[in-house]
């Protein structure tokens, strides 16, 4: 009992730093945006405006006030589900990221699984034939993995796979011809299958397997050396010698006593794996002139459209935050030492 | 007073030197170092092209088969050649040479990454180490609490956000790139000292009333330093694919400047009949990282078993 109060304490109290943390990015993003780009009246007008256009703008969006003032005018919307109007899309950005952000998370979650699964696959591989060939192409595989960005994947993979070998479409979310779902809850894969429209669901899907595989593959790799170190040191364990003498059988050895606990330090840098997702999104869906919210927040950027951009830099914030949290959860799950060596304590 | 401090220092110097003995004890850790680094061909490999990388960017304009190409350069006759002896990567839509373009874009990379980390490690150190120093008092709290906002995003995200709302330049990519780089040294450095706060030797000088930034550059600093070195190696390679990544979408180096980032986004557009555009100078920044990361982490197998 005593041990679930404490885990629950040590979440409440990851939350609450994690909302100070993103109160301050806030701070941040908003400060920047105001102050870099010099006059963002004049930006938001255009440079050939009249100057009456720009004052009315500059009234219009509280630039006339101080920027304390003005900060805690923009925080109240914000807080209120009001992230101001796009120059792009000339709506609501709070609609943009409504609309564009499940197509995003549907691919990040994709590649998580693609990583995942990859990772433990390889990972395994390496560390049951460590030292021999197989490991050698694994951990030949985890280095060029590791050092070559997404984007470059994505390319390479646009240029075989969709190019060349036309297996995969080359680019977009659906197919012409292909009716998309009607709109329910914004993730495309959920609302085909609700509508029962299974030819938009495995064309999406379709759609999908490239860009996440681009994203996966950095992830993957690293994951995959961690799995593999963390194997070879545990096989010299007691433990692994008990199951032996006790002739287990190898598989089962290696799976359920050997591959479990050399898990734990994977899942503990999944918070690097997911930032590399996140950011990483930004150039995979730009290749792949994927729908998401990475790509609107890219042609925000271009534009120059300050409200979406600063909007975007907190919409990744929380759900890096969130992600950062559900890993916290799972590792403290795996392994409850964890939880008490935060910081270094 | 400053008599017994003498004498600890020489008593820590005369300890520190019973380990290794004959020759100065600094050429022989070097030695060691060597060793040890030597011991994985990995890490030589890493050296290597490292090394090259350095070489090429540096002696661009006398090794690139066609210097002029790097910038302003328009031959439409000799645009999209097909790789070949003449051309190695091909030529681009205005009849640059694509290698030549290529060992131009190492320089900006490694520019980009020496500007960016000797921005960014010295104050991420200092305030590390009085973070740490301080530990547990309210400038412990006020420097860590602004770092971990910069961390609350990843960085790639921040630095577009920064650079969109700045002119896109290859300037404004190096400031918008060091800005939230250092928190990273600030938190590392922070680690490691805390680990070391109450060490005997940290104690014996604080009770000798040396004085607060003697106790930390002179005491504490050496021992952060192999974390940091290391640290430092494998940043080369993200910032290099940092800068890449920002160009790529369009908030760095604009064209025509060679930087690598570009040259893969402009070519994207003459993907597939003109590949090589594209994918030599994708091709380059993956080796160019490569090289630095294997390097990197020969340098950290060095510290680990020096441990």
């Amino acid at each position: 009992m005593g041990e679930v109060m404490k885990l629950s304490t040590y979440m409440l109290r990851r939350v609450i730093f994690s909302i100070f943390s993103l109160l301050g990015l806030s701070v941040l993003v908003f400060t920047l945006s105001r102050v870099l780009p010099g006059d963002p009246a004049r930006m938001a007008a255009g440079p050939r405006a009249p100057e009456w256009v720009v004052e009315q703008i500059r009234t219009q969006l509280n630039l006339d006030k101080p920027l304390f003032v003005q900060y805690i005018l923009w925080i109240e919307d914000v807080l209120r589900g009001d992230l101001g109007y796009s120059l792009t899309t000339r709506r609501s950005v709070t609609l943009d990221v409504i609309e564009f952000l499940p197509a995003t998370l549907e691919l990040i979650l994709l590649s998580t699984i693609i990583f995942i699964i990859g990772a433990i696959v390889l990972g395994t591989i390496a560390g049951r034939w460590a030292y021999r060939t197989p490991d050698n192409i694994v951990r030949a595989f985890a280095y060029v993995g590791v050092s070559t960005p997404a984007f470059v994947w994505a390319i390479i993979f646009q240029l075989i796979f969709a190019w060349w070998l036309g297996w995969f479409p080359i680019q977009g979310s659906f197919s012409e011809g292909i009716t998309p779902p009607p709109r329910i809850t914004g993730f495309k894969l959920i609302d085909s299958i609700i509508s029962g429209n299974f030819i938009a669901f495995k064309d999406y899907l379709w759609h999908m397997i490239l860009p996440s595989l681009a994203l996966a593959m950095s992830p993957m790799a690293q994951t995959a050396r961690i799995i593999r170190t963390s194997m070879v040191e545990n096989a010299g364990k007691d433990f692994i010698a008990l199951a032996e003498s006790h002739g287990l059988p190898e598989r089962l050895i290696m799976l359920k006593y050997l591959l479990k606990p050399s898990l734990i330090p994977a899942v503990t840098v999944m918070g690097m794996s997911i930032a590399a997702l996140l950011s990483n999104a930004f150039l995979v869906e730009v290749v792949f002139n994927w729908p998401g919210f990475s790509r609107y927040a890219i042609s925000a950027m271009l534009n120059k459209d300050l409200n979406a951009i600063v909007a975007s830099v907190l919409i990744i914030g929380i759900v890096y935050a969130i992600s950062n949290i559900i890993v916290d959860i799972v590792v403290a799950y795996l392994d409850p030492r964890i939880r008490y060596m935060e910081r270094g304590e | 007073m400053s008599k017994l401090k003498l004498r600890i220092i020489n008593l820590r110097r005369k300890r520190g030197s019973s380990e290794t003995q004959k020759t100065s004890p600094r050429v022989e850790s070097l030695k060691r170092a060597w060793y040890n680094f030597r011991k994985s061909p990995l890490s030589l490999i890493g050296l290597g092209i490292s090394l090259f990388c350095i070489i090429v960017a540096v002696f661009a304009p006398h090794i690139a088969p066609y210097p002029e190409h790097a910038g302003f350069y328009i031959n439409f006759d000799e645009a999209y050649q097909p790789p070949s002896w003449k051309h190695p990567f091909g030529t681009d839509a205005y009849g640059r040479d694509v290698l030549s373009r290529v060992f131009f874009g190492f320089r900006f990379s490694l520019m980009m990454a020496a500007v960016v980390l000797s921005l960014v490690v010295p104050p991420g150190v200092v305030l590390g180490l009085i973070a740490g120093y301080y530990r547990g008092t309210w400038v412990d709290m006020l420097i860590m609490r602004i770092a971990d906002i910069f961390i609350a995003v990843p960085p790639l995200v921040l630095a577009l956000a920064i650079c969109s709302v700045l002119e896109p330049n290859v300037f404004n990519a190096m400031m918008a790139v060091s800005l939230m780089w250092w928190p990273w040294y600030t938190r590392l450095v922070y680690n490691t000292v805390s680990s070391i706060r109450n060490e005997y030797y940290v104690i014996a000088a604080e009770l000798l009333g040396v004085s607060k930034a003697h106790i930390m550059f002179k005491e504490i600093l050496p021992n952060c330093l192999g974390p940091i070195l290391t640290k430092l190696t494998l940043d080369i390679g993200y910032v290099i694919l940092i800068g890449a990544s920002l160009s790529f979408v369009g908030l760095g180096a604009q064209p025509p400047t060679p930087d690598l980032g570009t040259m893969v986004s402009e070519g994207a557009k003459y993907l597939p009949n003109y590949w090589w555009v594209a994918i030599f100078p994708a091709l380059a920044i993956a080796f160019i990282i490569l090289g630095f990361n294997l390097l990197g982490d020969g340098i950290r197998d060095i510290f680990v078993s020096e441990r």
